[in-house]
């Protein structure tokens, strides 16, 4: 089992993204993926820093570098951004929009369908897997079931599996909107927003008035208030044919989070449970921790 | 620009053929299309009954297919695009890669249009579409601006059609997830949000609560009025205050853009509502209609008349409409 660690999906300026991966190129990761998801307006490094950086950590990690797109595209120039970072022509390319599937596919490079790609059955990875795709990052809503469905779906037609890569600790990212909502809860106009995600490293808690923590509003994201944690299905990942898990950054503790899973990898016994939420793997809604609802 | 009405019945689908609707676009009985509701859409001899109708008045009907097909139910999503090229539709509205690819090869002669639920916000995601599965239309994600969607149509390969009128999401279709994080069931998956099995309503001495699978969505003293608890339109706490974090209920009207949206060359006008009643599908449609006959008939002199505005307010979500994403300001 591999281990990778995801885009960053937060606001974090220069310095806090190269202290972090200057601390990541030194730990157990397989695979780490850099680029800015969520927000072309963050630009706290440019596509060519990005690539620079890239080449660094491939240096200095040996591990596999690849470069993740945006996952809402919407103005000219985030298009033509988009296609740049497609048309790089050295580090490989996560798609999570049809856009850079369309440029990646016209070039014939092989790429990473990341998990803002409405991917849920055979049929359509068949479809992706004819552009290209070679690994797949499944939407976070799928459970293990159906992933094990589509694979199998996939091999019926004939074709290869892919790498499957599963998303395995981190915020959930659910949703991505138009509207920019930290901007809104800071009463600024998404145009004159300040960059005020900067204040939030870790997003803003979102609870319910009788004070459940629900989502993290992320700019223009939202994710879950849970930390999903698929530590103590580790076996049923192994089973379901996993080859990589994705750990997605948090501002700290990202060093314990990868020694637990590498543990985990190199035969440790996988803890009985872990806080944080793992319904969406069980098929139950997300927010749930299957254990404690004697779902498992 | 053509007029695109939604109808969930029959008598949905009678009234928007009575006020002058263009095309009307409905939904088999399942978990194939994004408005998997209780009771709603139409059987078998409704279906029918509607497809001679439109017929006879020379109108055009869509079918929506268009939730993401789960594996294990393949066999459901095919038999709705054989049904649907079997009875003829003027078009299949649709968004999975794999539902797309199927039809495209299976049915080469039906028109398809690509979803809202495909999310395809940009030329060049239109552009994979077209080359692939030939679709002729396109309807917009609601999260662009006015700028983006002229900047997305001047370089489409396709036709667009966007969303005039209706319930609005917030997130970007087929981009949003909440719904199944708190209740299991997705639009991508399942063709709800929000399921009504989930809601549950409470009144004790706070007030009346409404709630989804157990989460608070929102809590009204009495005399507010109360909505249904879709969950990006409660009021939840964010950094100490308690607000509508995501969304207000609102609901999107775009009457005052009529003459930009022609001017931008966008092909077809959408309004939302499958799941509404057959008489707000007639007020809505009727509205619609008379603007855009008054702009056809006098595209330099049109202004929105008063009496369309009042009709539609009194049909929105909270009395409250929005320019939505299409007014920057809003995002």
């Amino acid at each position: 089992m591999q281990l990778s660690l995801g885009p960053v999906l937060f606001y974090w300026d220069r310095n806090t993204l190269m202290d972090f991966y200057a601390q990541m190129a030194t730990q157990p990761l397989d695979v780490i993926y850099l680029g800015e998801t969520v927000c072309s307006k963050r630009r706290a490094l440019s596509l060519d820093d990005w690539l620079g950086l890239a080449r660094e950590m491939r240096e200095a990690s040996g591990a596999e570098i690849v470069l993740s797109g945006l996952a809402l595209v919407e103005a000219a120039s985030e298009l033509s951004s988009l296609k740049r970072l497609c048309e790089n022509g050295e580090i490989r390319v996560e798609a999570n929009d049809m856009a850079a599937v369309h440029f990646l596919a016209e070039r014939d490079r092989p790429f990473v369908a990341g998990p803002a790609l409405n991917l849920y059955n055979g049929h359509a990875l068949a479809e992706l897997a004819t552009c290209g795709m070679d690994r797949w990052v499944p939407p976070v809503e799928c459970s293990g079931a159906l992933i094990r469905s589509a694979l199998n779906q996939l091999e019926e037609l004939g074709l290869q599996r892919p790498q499957l890569e599963v998303f395995a600790y981190g915020h959930l990212p659910l949703a991505y909107s138009a509207r920019c909502f930290t901007a809104r809860a800071e009463n600024r106009p998404k145009d004159d927003c300040e960059f005020c995600c900067l204040n939030y490293p870790e997003g803003i808690a979102l609870h319910s008035q009788e004070g459940e923590a629900l989502f993290t509003l992320n700019g223009i994201q939202t994710l879950s208030a849970s930390v999903s944690n698929l530590l103590a299905d580790y076996d049923q990942l192994a089973a379901s044919g996993a080859d990589i898990l994705r750990l997605s950054p948090r501002a700290q503790g990202m060093d314990e989070v990868i020694a637990a899973f590498d543990a985990v990898r190199k035969g440790g016994l996988p803890p009985l449970a872990v806080d944080g939420c793992n319904g969406y793997w069980h098929g139950r809604p997300g927010m749930l921790r299957a254990e404690e609802a004697g779902l498992c | 620009m053509q007029l695109v009405c939604p109808a969930g019945s029959l008598p949905a689908l009678k009234a928007a053929l009575r006020q002058g609707a263009d095309a009307i676009y409905v939904g088999f009985r399942d978990d194939t299309n994004a408005r998997h509701f209780a009771g709603l859409n139409l059987d078998e001899k409704q279906l029918q009954n509607g497809i001679e109708l439109i017929r006879q008045q020379g109108r055009q009907l869509y079918v929506a297919v268009n939730t993401y097909a789960q594996p294990d139910g393949w066999a459901r999503w095919q038999r709705a695009v054989d049904h649907a090229a079997e009875i003829g539709v003027d078009a299949l509205i649709a968004a999975d890669p794999g539902v797309l690819a199927y039809a495209s090869r299976r049915h080469p002669n039906l028109n398809l249009h690509l979803s809202v639920q495909g999310s395809a916000t940009n030329a060049a995601a239109l552009s994979f579409y077209q080359q692939r599965y030939g679709i002729r239309r396109a309807v917009l994600p609601r999260v662009l601006s006015l700028a983006q969607v002229k900047q997305v149509a001047a370089k489409s390969p396709v036709p667009i059609e966007v969303f005039a009128f209706g319930s609005l999401c917030i997130m970007a279709e087929g981009r949003c997830h909440l719904s199944s994080y708190l209740t299991g069931e997705s639009p991508n998956l399942c063709g709800v949000c929000s399921p009504a099995k989930a809601v549950r309503w409470e009144q004790d001495a706070a007030g009346l609560s409404s709630r989804l699978n157990g989460v608070l969505i929102d809590r009204y003293s009495e005399g507010e009025a109360a909505g249904y608890p879709t969950l990006c339109k409660g009021r939840f706490m964010v950094n100490g205050q308690r607000f509508h974090a995501l969304e207000e209920p609102t609901s999107l009207n775009t009457l005052d853009l009529i003459p930009e949206l022609a001017a931008i060359g966008v092909s077809a006008v959408k309004i939302e509502g499958r799941q509404r009643s057959p008489a707000y599908v007639e007020q809505v449609t009727r509205v619609w209609r008379e603007a855009l006959d008054a702009y056809r008939r006098a595209p330099a002199g049109f202004a929105v008349q008063n009496h369309w505005r009042q009709a539609l307010a009194g049909l929105s979500e909270g009395s409250q409409t929005t320019l939505g994403a299409y007014h920057r300001s809003w995002q």
